[in-house]
């Protein structure tokens, strides 16, 4: 009972990221909007972010900014700096992302993927 | 009192991100997706990560934001209903989240100070920090200095993320637009 | 957005702090949270505020796309010409170590300047493709907020 309660407590954290990272997984297959999909797509990244940070927590730490203080315990400053960078680098994707999705709307008149592949397989019977 | 916050900011990003796979107007979505990283901001100043926090608030809430706007302009604001069933993606994802739950059991404890992860570089990093770098703060001299290749790296594909969208959409570079002015 | 007036006293107001706020961020990064990627956004933000006040021929004027696309590469060349200059000056590739008489201040200047090259570089992208997509807009009609 108390290793069970220990698993809960301890992994938790973990657990909620997963479902956030599963709604956003959902997002992106199961619409067919292209907007949608990238929006769903930032949710999972977000939560992969979420997950790596969880992990650099050290219980009773705090941010990882010497004070000089001793017998302060400090959270693991790594998988902060690579979070930082992937965020700067997830925008500007989403940018390149959404510039894509603007052109194919300009070229399809629609950002509904099952009416693209539609138009796609008439011109390609047409042809 | 941790846990408290913890479990609270979790409970609102959940409904954030089930309200946003259910709406289908897409300008309510781009704000929601904004609420949603400002949220994840909150979560990780808990976390300890204020660098990150700070990223996030200023890149999700903000700039993310006004991009999604500014796309959305041109396109139509609401989404088609599904023409596909949702059940295959939803079976899908319950499979994939029962793998990955089943791959954390394994993991260390959440917070444990005795965890891999806690005891090999990272204490290395904030014990040289300050000796070697003369900053106090431990990410800004492991972002720029010990890992500099890797931030060299990120900085290029920002660089050439920005030179993709200019060169999709264009940009006209004389002082003036020639067309669609307001 | 020429007739909101609140909007657009507001907005204008909360330019200068914006500005100076990404200066601190951007050059107090070594002491507390910030650095080259958050200073950058921010100085981002103030330029999009500005546009979404005056209009983006207004920050056209301001800042030329050309002007942009030149940041956008001096930053990222401030950057690796960083790492050429403790190359020249006989060290390793980005060891900052040589850029003083001592190793310290040496890491010290090179976190600076190699912050500074990101900052530029990250704000001239987000200006840049900010300028890209509205550059294109169809005009917003205020029914649709």
């Amino acid at each position: 009972m108390d290793a069970a309660f220990a698993l809960i407590a301890g992994h938790a954290n973990y657990w909620l990221v997963v479902i956030l990272m599963m709604i956003g997984l959902y997002v992106a297959i199961a619409r067919g909007n292209l907007v949608k999909k990238i929006v769903g797509l930032n949710l999972f990244q977000t939560s992969v972010f979420m997950l790596y940070i969880s992990m650099g927590k050290v219980e009773g730490g705090t941010a990882p900014i010497l004070t000089g203080l001793p017998a302060t315990v400090y959270s693991n400053p790594l998988p902060h700096v690579l979070i930082l960078t992937a965020i700067v680098v997830g925008i500007s994707t989403t940018a390149l992302a959404l510039a894509l999705v603007v052109r194919i709307r300009e070229a399809y008149g629609t950002i509904e993927e099952d009416e693209i592949l539609e138009i796609e397989r008439d011109v390609g019977s047409k042809s | 009192m941790m846990i408290a916050v913890d479990l609270i900011l979790f409970a609102f990003l959940i409904l954030t991100a089930i309200a946003i796979a259910r709406l289908r107007n897409l300008f309510a979505v781009a704000m929601l997706s904004g609420l949603f990283s400002l949220l994840a901001a909150g979560l990780f100043v808990a976390l300890d990560a204020v660098d990150v926090a700070f990223t996030e608030a200023a890149v999700g809430g903000g700039v993310s934001t006004i991009f999604m706007l500014g796309a959305l302009a041109l396109m139509p604001r609401e989404e088609k209903r599904p023409v596909h069933g949702a059940l295959l993606p939803l079976v899908l994802c319950l499979v994939t989240g029962a793998a990955l739950v089943y791959g954390t059991i394994d993991m260390p404890a959440f917070g444990s100070p005795d965890a891999p992860v806690q005891r090999h570089v990272g204490p290395e990093y904030l014990a040289r920090a300050l000796p070697e770098t003369g900053v106090p703060n431990v990410v800004t001299a492991v972002l720029a200095s010990y890992r500099g290749y890797d931030t060299l790296g990120e900085t290029t594909v920002i660089f050439v993320a920005a030179i993709s969208v200019l060169m999709i959409l264009g940009i006209s570079l004389g002082s003036g637009r020639q067309k669609g002015g307001e | 957005m020429q007739h909101h007036l609140i909007l657009r006293v507001v907005a204008r107001l909360l330019l200068p702090p914006i500005f100076l706020y990404a200066l601190y961020v951007q050059w107090h990064g070594d002491y507390g949270p910030g650095g080259g990627f958050q200073a950058g956004v921010i100085f981002a933000v103030g330029f999009i505020l500005y546009a979404l006040i005056n209009g983006v021929d207004a920050l056209t004027r301001v800042v030329p796309p050309r002007a942009l696309i030149l940041l956008l590469a001096a930053g990222l060349l401030l950057y690796a010409g960083t790492g050429i200059a403790t190359l020249l000056l006989g060290q390793d590739f980005l060891d900052y170590s040589a850029l003083s008489h001592d190793a310290v201040h040496g890491q010290e200047w090179g976190i600076l300047i190699v912050e500074l090259g990101v900052g530029i570089t990250v704000a001239a992208a987000m200006t840049a493709i900010f300028l890209a997509f509205a550059g294109r807009s169809a005009s917003v009609e205020d029914k649709d907020w």
